[in-house]
C-alpha cells in the first residue's frame, strides 16, 4: 500500500499561527500519531506533540483530528483516505506549541479536591458488585478530551469555575467508594462548580474509555447536592469553602 | 529569577539570571518510584520537589498491566513471603542480591494495602478481599490487579495521594546533569523547563532517582519514549556503579502486526487467564519447552522458545507465535482483559475473543541499572539514592512478572525514606559554577551545529545496532561487532544539530535521550562481553550453558576518564536459613501445601 497521505497540521505559538501541509506515505494500521512522528523525523523536527505510550494507556497525545477531540495514538490514518487529515490542538487550553496546549489547571483543579479518606485502614472488606460502579472512573486515562469538549471550558473559557467532566469522575470516584468518609458536597457546588453543568452528555461521546460521566457520575452528583440543600439539617452545617486559584508556572504544581 | 526569552545562542545565557530552587530532598521521575518515594521523604517537614520529562501520571508507570505481586495470601493461603522470596532468587537465577528480594517479599503486601488505604480499588475476590491472578512462573496466585490496568491504578493513586502531600511538582522538565560539590557529595542538578527550554538549578542536599528503564534502546520495544535510561546514564557519568546492566528483558508478547504496533506489549495476563500458545503446525510449543509450566513459563524461557521455533520454521507470517484465548467465553474475555480486547480490535482488526492472534518478543525491562544497598537504596555517591527500574538488585537475571510494581513501591519508599535521613544529617551543599557553566554550554551545542547528524536518525541506529548485535540472541562475535557500530555512532553523535528555537523542541529533546542510550548501549555490551555463559536474559549462542562458577558474580561498570571499567564483584552469599528454603525443589510453600493436603486426606 503506497497511498499518500496529506496532513495538514497545526504550527504555531500564543504569538500566531496557521496549518502546514506534510505528505506521509500510509502504511498498514498507521496512526496518526505515526504520521506525525514521520513528519518529525523527515521535515520538521521541532513539531511539537505530546505522547508517552502510544498504546491509548497515558492520555498524553489528546487533539483534534478534522475537528473532533482524539487520541492521536488511537486514530487510524486509513479511515481519512481521500481527505486531508487537519490536526489541531485542544481548543479548550491553552496554546504552548503546535500541537502541545497547556492543561495544568486540570491538576490545580485536582489539588483542591478533599482527598478520599476511609474510615479504617485497609484491608477493606468490598464485594465486586459494590466497587463496580468506582472502578468504572478508575478507567480514567486523564486524556482530558471531556474537558476539551465541555462548552462550559470550551466556549466559556470557566476553567476556574468549572472543574469540568473529568474532576466530576474523579469527585464521584472518592464520593462513592463503600468506605470513603468525606462530603464533598458543599465543596462540589461552591469550588468545583457543579451547578454549571447543563448534562449536554458531548463529554461522554468523546470519551477513549466509555465512561458515562453524565449519568454515572455527574447525575448522582448532582442528587447528592440536591439532597444537601433539601434537608434544613443538614444546611446548618453548612460552612464557607476556600476558594482559590493561584497562578503559577504552568508546568508547575507547588505545595 | 529566570531568564525572560530563553535564547538559542549561549552569549545570552547569564548564569545569575537562571532559575534556582532548593530542596531538602529532590526526587527525579513520578513513576510509581519516584511518586512513592516523594510520599516518603514529605512526611515530615522537609522540602520535597519531584521532576518529571512528562506530566504527571503519564509515566510508563500507567503502562503496566497485570498486576503487583504480592503473597497476601487472598486466593491461595498457603502462599507466603518464603515463597515469593524463592519464587524471585530462583527466577533470577541466584544472581539477585538477596537481601534485596528478602526485603522486597516481607514488605511488599504492606505496600499494596497501603494503596488501598488510599483509594485503589483492586478486583475483589468473592469473599470481598484483593483478587489476586496467577502469572507466569510465581507458585501462586498472587497478581493483585484491576483488569488489566494495573499500572494506571497505581499510578494515579500514589499521584492523587502526592498532591495532597506537602511536595512541588515540576512537570516536563528534563534533568540533564547531576551537580556535585567539591567533596563530590550531590549538590544538585541541571535542567530546562520542555515547554519553552528556560534552564533550571536545582540545590539539593539528597537526590533519589527514579527514571526508569532504557528499553527505548532496542527498536522493538513496549516501553515509552521516555525509556531512555538517563537516570543510570547521569549517575553513572558521576561515579556512580552499574551492576548487571546486560540483564535485558525480552517479554515473549509483543504486538507483531500491523507494523505501527510492533512491540507494544500482550500482558502477561492473557496467559494467566489461560491463553495458549502455538506455532504454525497448530503445536502447543511450550509442552515441548517447559511441560510443568507450560505458558505461564518464565519470561526468558518463553521468550527463547518462540525464537527457536521461527529459527526452526514454525514461526507465524509476521515472525512470532500465535496466541490464543478465544477457548474462553468473550464475556469472561472482555472483563479480565478490557485493554487487551480493545487494543486489537481499534489497532489490528482483531477480535481476540474469536480469533488467536500473531506475538513475537519485545524488548520490556531491563534488570540492570545503578547499583545501590539493599536496605537504603544509597548509591556509592554521598547523597544520591535510585528506585525503580533505574535500580538493580531484586531482579537478577530475569524478572518475574508483577514484581516491578512491587518492587517501585517497597524501594521507592525506602529511598525516599533514607534520602530524608540524610538530608536532615548534612547542611545544604555548595554548588559549584563550573560544572553549571560546562552544562549550558554543552546542552545549547546542539543549536550551533547547523548542518550536523539528526537526532531522530541517529536514535534508529542506535535501535539498529542493539537490536542486531546485542538482542535476544548474542554471542562474542556480535557484542564485538556492536561495540564496533557503536563506537563510530557515538564519534557521529557528537554532531547532532537540532532546528529551531528552544521552545517545545522534541529534536532537542532526542539530543540528550540518544546521549543517555549510546552510553548505556556500551555498558550492556561490555557486560554482555564479560559474562561468558547464558543465564536468564542473557542468552550467549558461544556459551549456551549456565555456568555454576558465573553464578557467583555481579558484573559492575563504572565509568573512569571516558571509558567503561568493567569488574566482577562476588554475590553476597545467603545466610543459612534463607539458603535452606533452596534444597527443595519445591517452593516453600508449595511443600507446606502438600503436606496439609496430604494432612486432610489422611483426616477425611
Ligand atoms: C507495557 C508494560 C506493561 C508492564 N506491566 C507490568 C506489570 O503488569 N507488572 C509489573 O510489575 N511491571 C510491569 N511493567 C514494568 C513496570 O511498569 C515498570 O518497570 C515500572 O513501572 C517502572 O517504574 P519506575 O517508577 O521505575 O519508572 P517509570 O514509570 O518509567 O518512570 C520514570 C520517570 O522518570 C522520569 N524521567 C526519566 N528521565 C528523566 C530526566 N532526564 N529528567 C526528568 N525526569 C526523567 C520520567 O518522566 C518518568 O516520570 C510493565 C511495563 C510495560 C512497558
Ligand atoms: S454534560 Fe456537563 S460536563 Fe459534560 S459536556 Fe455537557 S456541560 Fe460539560
Ligand atoms: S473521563 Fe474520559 S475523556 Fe475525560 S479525561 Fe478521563 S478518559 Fe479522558
Ligand atoms: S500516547 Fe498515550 S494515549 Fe496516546
Amino acid at each position: 500500500m503506497s497511498e499518500e497521505m496529506v496532513l495538514s497540521v497545526f504550527r504555531g505559538d500564543q504569538t500566531g499561527g496557521r496549518e502546514e501541509e506534510f505528505h506521509v506515505p500510509l502504511e498498514t494500521g498507521m496512526v496518526v500519531l505515526d504520521a506525525l512522528h514521520y513528519i518529525q523525523a523527515e521535515h520538521a523536527p521541532d513539531l511539537a506533540v505530546r505522547w508517552n505510550c502510544k498504546a491509548a494507556h497515558c492520555g498524553s497525545c489528546s487533539a483534534e483530528i478534522n475537528g473532533r477531540p482524539k487520541l492521536l495514538c488511537k486514530t487510524r490514518l486509513d479511515q481519512y483516505v481521500g481527505q486531508v487529515v487537519h490536526v489541531r490542538p485542544m481548543h479548550a487550553f491553552p496554546l504552548i506549541k503546535d500541537l502541545v496546549t497547556d492543561v495544568s489547571s486540570n491538576y490545580r483543579a485536582a489539588k483542591q479536591i478533599p482527598a478520599f479518606s476511609p474510615r479504617t485502614p485497609a484491608p477493606f472488606t468490598m464485594y465486586q458488585r459494590d466497587v463496580d460502579r468506582v472502578q468504572e472512573f478508575h478507567q480514567c486515562i486523564e486524556c482530558f478530551l471531556c474537558q476539551d469538549t465541555c462548552h462550559v471550558l470550551r466556549n466559556h473559557n470557566a476553567r476556574d469555575r468549572y472543574f469540568g467532566p473529568r474532576m466530576m469522575a474523579k469527585i464521584a470516584e472518592w464520593e462513592m467508594h463503600p468506605m470513603d468518609t468525606q462530603d464533598r458536597r458543599e465543596f462540589l457546588k461552591d469550588v468545583a462548580g457543579l451547578p454549571m453543568c447543563n448534562v449536554t452528555r458531548c463529554c461522554v461521546e468523546v470519551c477513549p474509555e466509555h465512561i458515562v460521566i453524565t449519568d454515572n457520575a455527574i447525575i448522582p452528583l448532582k442528587e447528592r447536592v440536591a439532597d444537601l440543600y433539601w434537608d434544613p439539617i443538614r444546611a446548618i452545617f453548612r460552612r464557607f469553602q476556600r476558594s482559590s486559584t493561584s497562578s503559577q508556572p504552568s508546568s508547575t504544581i507547588t505545595s | 529569577m529566570s531568564e525572560n526569552k530563553p535564547s538559542a545562542s549561549l552569549s545570552a545565557v547569564n548564569l545569575d539570571t537562571i532559575e534556582t530552587h532548593e530542596y531538602d530532598v529532590v526526587v527525579v521521575g513520578a513513576g510509581g518510584a519516584g511518586l512513592r518515594a516523594a510520599i516518603a521523604a514529605s512526611e515530615g517537614t522537609a522540602r520535597v520537589a519531584v521532576i518529571s520529562k512528562s506530566l504527571l501520571g503519564k509515566a510508563h508507570t500507567v503502562m503496566a498491566e497485570g498486576g503487583v505481586a504480592a503473597s497476601l495470601g487472598n486466593v491461595d493461603s498457603d502462599d507466603s513471603w518464603d515463597t515469593h522470596f524463592y519464587d524471585t532468587m530462583k527466577s533470577g537465577h541466584f544472581i539477585n542480591q538477596y537481601r534485596t528480594a528478602e526485603i522486597f517479599a516481607k514488605e511488599v503486601p504492606d505496600r499494596v494495602l497501603e494503596l488501598e488505604t488510599w483509594g485503589a480499588v483492586f478486583d475483589r475476590t468473592p469473599a470481598g478481599k484483593i483478587m489476586q491472578r496467577p502469572f507466569g512462573a510465581h507458585s501462586f496466585r498472587r497478581l493483585a490487579h484491576i483488569g488489566d490496568r494495573t499500572g494506571k491504578e497505581l499510578i494515579r493513586t500514589l499521584q492523587y495521594k502526592v498532591i495532597h502531600q506537602n511536595v512541588d511538582i515540576f512537570q516536563e522538565v528534563t534533568t540533564t546533569r547531576l551537580l556535585t560539590d567539591e567533596a563530590g557529595r550531590i549538590a544538585g542538578l541541571f535542567g530546562y523547563y520542555r515547554e519553552d527550554g528556560h534552564f533550571v538549578v536545582f540545590r539539593a542536599k539528597a537526590i533519589v532517582l527514579a527514571t526508569g528503564g532504557f528499553g527505548k534502546a532496542y527498536k522493538v520495544t513496549s516501553n515509552s519514549w521516555e525509556s531512555t535510561g538517563d537516570g543510570a546514564a547521569l549517575a553513572f557519568r558521576i561515579g556512580a556503579e552499574l551492576m548487571d546492566i546486560e540483564m535485558v528483558q525480552f517479554h515473549p508478547t509483543g504486538m507483531v502486526w500491523p507494523p505501527g504496533v510492533r512491540g507494544l506489549l500482550v500482558t502477561e495476563g492473557v496467559r494467566g487467564e489461560g491463553g495458549l500458545l502455538y506455532n504454525s503446525k497448530h503445536e502447543r510449543f511450550m509442552l515441548r519447552y517447559d511441560p510443568v509450566q507450560q505458558e505461564l513459563s518464565s519470561r526468558d524461557v518463553v521468550a527463547r522458545s518462540i525464537f527457536k521455533e521461527n529459527q526452526a520454521e514454525r514461526g507465524t507470517p509476521h515472525g512470532g507465535a500465535w496466541l490464543d484465548i478465544s477457548h474462553l467465553p468473550a464475556n469472561v474475555v472482555k472483563a479480565k482483559l478490557p485493554g487487551m480486547y480493545e487494543q486489537f480490535l481499534s489497532l489490528a482488526d482483531v477480535d481476540i475473543t474469536r480469533e488467536a492472534f500473531e506475538v513475537a518478543p519485545t524488548t520490556h525491562y531491563v534488570m540492570g541499572g545503578i547499583r545501590v544497598d539493599p536496605e537504603t537504596e544509597a548509591t556509592n555517591v554521598p547523597g544520591l539514592y535510585a528506585a525503580g527500574e533505574v535500580a538493580c538488585g531484586l531482579h537478577g537475571a530475569n524478572r518475574l512478572g508483577g514484581n516491578s510494581l512491587g518492587d517501585i513501591l517497597v524501594f521507592g519508599r525506602r529511598a525516599g525514606m533514607a534520602a530524608l535521613a540524610y538530608a536532615q544529617s548534612v547542611d545544604y551543599p555548595t554548588l559549584i559554577p563550573a560544572q553549571i557553566e560546562e552544562e549550558v554550554r554543552r546542552v545549547l551545542a546542539p543549536f550551533s551545529r547547523p548542518d550536523g547528524e539528526r537526532p531522530y536518525h541517529m536514535m534508529s541506529e542506535l535501535q539498529e545496532i542493539m537490536t542486531t548485535y546485542a538482542g535476544i540472541v548474542r554471542s562474542g562475535e556480535s557484542l564485538a561487532a556492536g561495540l564496533e557500530h557503536l563506537e563510530l555512532l557515538r564519534l557521529r553523535a557528537e554532531r547532532m544539530a537540532v532546528h529551531g528555537s528552544r521552545a517545545y523542541n522534541p529534536g532537542w529533546h532526542t539530543v540528550f535521550d540518544v546521549e543517555s542510550l549510546i552510553l548505556l548501549g556500551e555498558a550492556v555490551i561490555r557486560g554482555a562481553l564479560a559474562r561468558k555463559e547464558s543465564r536468564g536474559a542473557q542468552w550467549r549462542t558461544d556459551y549456551p550453558e549456565e555456568l555454576p562458577e558465573m553464578g557467583k558474580v555481579n558484573f559492575v561498570q563504572t565509568w573512569a576518564d571516558g571509558h567503561v571499567v568493567v569488574r566482577e564483584e562476588p554475590v553476597e552469599p545467603m545466610p543459612e536459613h534463607l539458603a535452606k528454603l533452596f534444597e527443595s525443589d519445591q517452593a516453600p510453600g508449595v511443600v507446606r501445601q502438600a503436606a496439609r493436603k496430604a494432612n486432610q486426606g489422611g483426616g477425611s
